[in-house]
């Protein structure tokens, strides 16, 4: 058992080396833009992750999106046809930090409230309107909630295509689950 | 003084500065009218009511608009950068904002410059670019909520989003993600934790848990957090100690809370008309 233990670290370390030495990072201004990205990017069958940039590039509130450096050139001119052009094009040498993907979800009867990194949203459950937001630390979540509250899940607006920060990423995922969860 | 500083979600105001003037829809600065929905404007509408009770002076504000877009945040960590050490600032609250670490470090360097400096509270965006920055020792006060504090004990997150799977998970032993972020100098010296059981620490230490009366309809009414760290802040203007501040901001929220009868749909300006109701019994019962 350690035999085969030592063996396997050994080859996801040779393989994870080999990998960054062939993974660049497309810089954009606003996570939310990464959002958009992804979304081109994931459609088109290209193997991306959405990471955190490295340190000359972080303000607090970034998102970044990892690629295979061989694919720059596709990429990058889909990304300019797309009007979603990034910033910088970087090769990279360490992986970069995930965002929180997990949800916890709490049903109070006629509601139900999740919660995403430190971003909740409440619903009725059965008119489907957003009947709360909370938690968060960047400006536009006050203006999200101003705009989103009291509307039905289907006509309110994509925190992920009018927020601009990292707790409007973590709205959107909250927002993705209750959709999952009743429908819109 | 008492300062309270953040953006509020309104496309390009321009910033403004001057005493807050509060009712139960909305707060005044510099001649606008700002409504209390969350966020900055329903942490300024609790320091001011708790500054009323106390019979101190009013706080001042300072805002500028930004939807996320960076602007106005820009223009309130210059506005500090530039004039703190001429404004007289007693207790400095920092609020929403967006997190921009070169911008927050200048603020900290003027605030170096000052023989006195102003007791510093900090939450949300002001606390993310803190703890990012590597700068909690700079504050007094951190007021996270249970998301903030797995971020706060996670060394490696820049931001709540990017908190670890396996401490996210550790939520439901929250003392474990207290000790944490003071392991790893994380925490301000005074923290008030917020969640089912509120924790209010000091140096590393919980000094007390307050939960009751327990409101559980509470915790997805937005601003619920904002209304203490205002209280705080008030509290701290008034003369309190942090811990006290703290200790006082809990029972009044949750007893506000009660009042209010709230349900998951009940909005903060119906929470925060009963903070003088609610200030008075827990003053009461404390004697």
């Amino acid at each position: 058992m350690k035999w085969f233990r030592t063996n396997t670290v050994e080859k996801e370390d040779i393989s994870s080396m080999q990998e960054d030495l062939t993974r660049g990072l497309l810089i954009f201004a606003h996570p939310t833009t990464v959002i958009s990205v992804e979304e081109v990017l994931k459609d088109e069958g290209y193997e991306i992750r959405v990471v955190s940039p490295p340190t000359q590039y972080r303000t607090g509130c970034d998102l970044c999106v990892e690629f295979p450096l061989a694919e720059e050139a596709a990429i990058t001119e889909l990304l300019n046809t797309t009007g979603l052009e990034p910033l910088d094009v970087v090769p990279i040498t360490s992986k970069g930090m995930e965002p929180l993907q997990f949800v916890r979800k709490k049903d109070f009867g006629q509601y139900l409230m999740v919660r995403a990194a430190n971003m909740k949203m409440t619903v009725d459950k059965t008119t489907k309107t957003i009947v709360n937001i909370s938690g968060g630390g960047c400006p536009d979540v006050p203006h999200l909630a101003t705009e989103m509250i009291g509307k039905r899940l289907r006509d309110a607006p994509n925190p992920g295509e009018v927020g601009f920060s990292l707790c409007a990423y973590s709205l959107n995922t909250a927002r993705e689950e209750i959709i999952k969860k009743i429908g819109d | 003084m008492l300062l309270l500083a953040g953006a509020v979600p309104i496309d390009k105001l321009p910033l403004l500065i001057g005493e807050i003037e509060v009712n139960e829809q909305r707060v005044r600065i510099g001649g606008h009218d700002l409504p209390i929905n969350r966020g900055n404007e329903a942490m300024m509408a609790a320091a001011c009511l708790i500054s009323q009770e106390y019979g101190v002076e009013s706080p001042v504000g300072l805002v500028a608009g930004d939807i996320g877009k960076r602007d106005g945040s820009v223009k309130i960590y210059e506005y500090l950068a530039e004039n703190l050490p001429n404004m007289n600032v007693g207790v400095l609250t920092l609020h929403y904002i967006m997190p921009d670490l070169k911008r927050n470090k200048k603020v900290l360097a003027t605030l170096d410059t000052m023989k006195e400096k102003p007791i510093l509270i900090a939450d949300a965006g002001s606390m993310y670019v803190a703890k990012a920055g590597g700068d909690s020792h700079y504050y007094d006060v951190f007021t996270p909520d249970l998301g903030e504090t797995a971020f706060l004990a996670d060394d490696k997150a820049d931001h709540p989003s990017f908190t670890r799977g396996f401490i996210f998970h550790m939520e439901n032993n929250v003392p474990e993600l207290i000790r944490r972020a003071y392991a790893s100098n994380n925490a301000a010296p005074t923290m008030f934790v917020k969640g089912k059981v509120d924790y209010i620490c000091h140096d590393g230490e919980i000094l007390y848990t307050i939960d009751q009366p327990s409101v559980p309809t509470m915790e997805p009414i937005g601003g619920t957090g904002d209304l203490i760290t205002g209280m705080i802040s008030g509290l701290i203007h008034a003369g309190k100690s942090p811990v006290d501040a703290c200790l006082i901001a809990g029972h009044v929220n949750r007893k506000a809370g009660e009042l209010s009868q709230p349900t998951p749909a009940t909005q903060v300006s119906d929470i925060l008309k009963f903070i003088p109701a609610a200030l008075e019994e827990v003053l009461a019962q404390q004697g």
